[in-house]
């Protein structure tokens, strides 16, 4: 038991890292999702299901796709805001 | 205020969280030990209600005030999101009818997956007071799987699947009724959210009294919420153009 917490934290770490060193921000959405299934494999290993059902559905599906949804909104946007300009 | 006011605000506030988190940390029970004074508290309390998932019990009973801050904080979180993506004056909308391709192999799991994904959405609402989840879990999970109707066909599709006036309506009816509902409990019980239900027996589906009703309405908040949310994006980048093109 005490091993599986290990390896599922590690992996978080590493998941993490990945999140924050991705280059840009539509990359960061979807290593954020990998990121959120990481953390629902360490709540099921301590014992949380709750938690790792609300995980799985915030942090690996909604919070990315709002990410990208608000990307693309602003760069529809700046696009735009750039023609005009010309 | 200048860049190194900034810094020294970030500094002080920085450093006195830092000193209070490890401070809170240490007097942590520790990890992995068989030493928990919450659960000793949770477990009973939650057993004394008839509710076989302790979680719930804890969610919608023993803090039942505090899902109700939380649920007030997620329809005010909605209604301002809503009102920042709404479209402006110089924007219409309008439907783009081409929005690109869909791999087939991306269609078929989105098609069978929808009935699965929103079956288990309302078995997670309906079984919070028993199994794990509850009216946030299975809301999100509704909410989440009706778009792959938009993954695996198309924006009208989805358009047509959730009426966006009717998910409104259920985010504002899931947030009064676990007003309403408390305020039964203050009514009958003297407490508001007091637990004005028979309890049933422990682990039975129609049990845990109060919790099970207000993690449904939770759930239709939730679903509520999410589905208006999304929708308010979804507007911005699909069907809202500028005026002149």
């Amino acid at each position: 038991m005490t091993a599986l917490v290990v390896v599922a934290l590690t992996v978080v770490a590493l998941a993490g890292t990945a999140v924050v060193l991705a280059d840009a921000p539509e990359r960061q959405a979807v290593s954020l999702s990998v990121f959120g299934t990481t953390l629902v494999i360490l709540f099921v290993v301590l014992q949380a299901p709750d938690v790792a059902l609300s995980e799985l559905g915030v942090g690996t599906a909604i919070v990315p796709l709002m990410v990208m949804l608000t990307i693309r909104t602003m760069r529809k946007d700046r696009a735009r805001d750039h023609e005009e300009d010309e | 205020m200048t860049r190194l006011t900034r810094l020294i605000l970030f500094a002080l506030g920085g450093t006195v969280m830092a000193v209070a988190f490890v401070l809170a940390a240490l007097d942590l029970p520790h990890f992995g030990t068989s030493y928990h004074p919450y659960r000793d508290l949770a477990v009973p309390a939650a057993v004394q209600h008839h509710t076989a998932n302790v979680v719930s019990a804890v969610n919608f009973d023993q803090r039942a005030i505090d899902t109700f801050g939380e649920e007030s904080i997620l329809i005010a979180s909605v209604v301002g999101a809503a009102a920042l993506l709404r479209p402006s004056k110089e924007e219409t909308e309008r439907l783009v009818p081409d929005l690109g391709r869909t791999l087939q192999s991306t269609r078929l799991i989105g098609y069978v997956l929808l009935p699965v994904t929103l079956v288990i959405g309302f078995d997670v609402v309906l079984h919070g007071g028993v199994t794990p989840g509850g009216g946030f879990q299975g809301g999100v999970v509704l909410a989440t799987g009706l778009h792959l109707l938009y993954v695996a066909g198309s924006y009208p599709a989805l358009d047509r699947l959730r009426p966006v006036t009717t998910f409104e309506i259920a985010d504002s009816v899931g947030a009064a009724g676990f007003a309403v509902i408390g305020l039964i409990g203050l009514a009958s019980t003297g407490a508001f959210l007091g637990d004005f239900l028979p309890q049933g027996a422990l682990g039975q589906i129609v049990s845990t009294g109060t919790v099970q009703v207000l993690s449904g309405v939770v759930g239709v908040e939730v679903v509520g919420g999410m589905v208006v949310l999304l929708s308010r994006f979804f507007e911005q980048e699909i069907t809202v153009q500028t005026g002149d093109d």
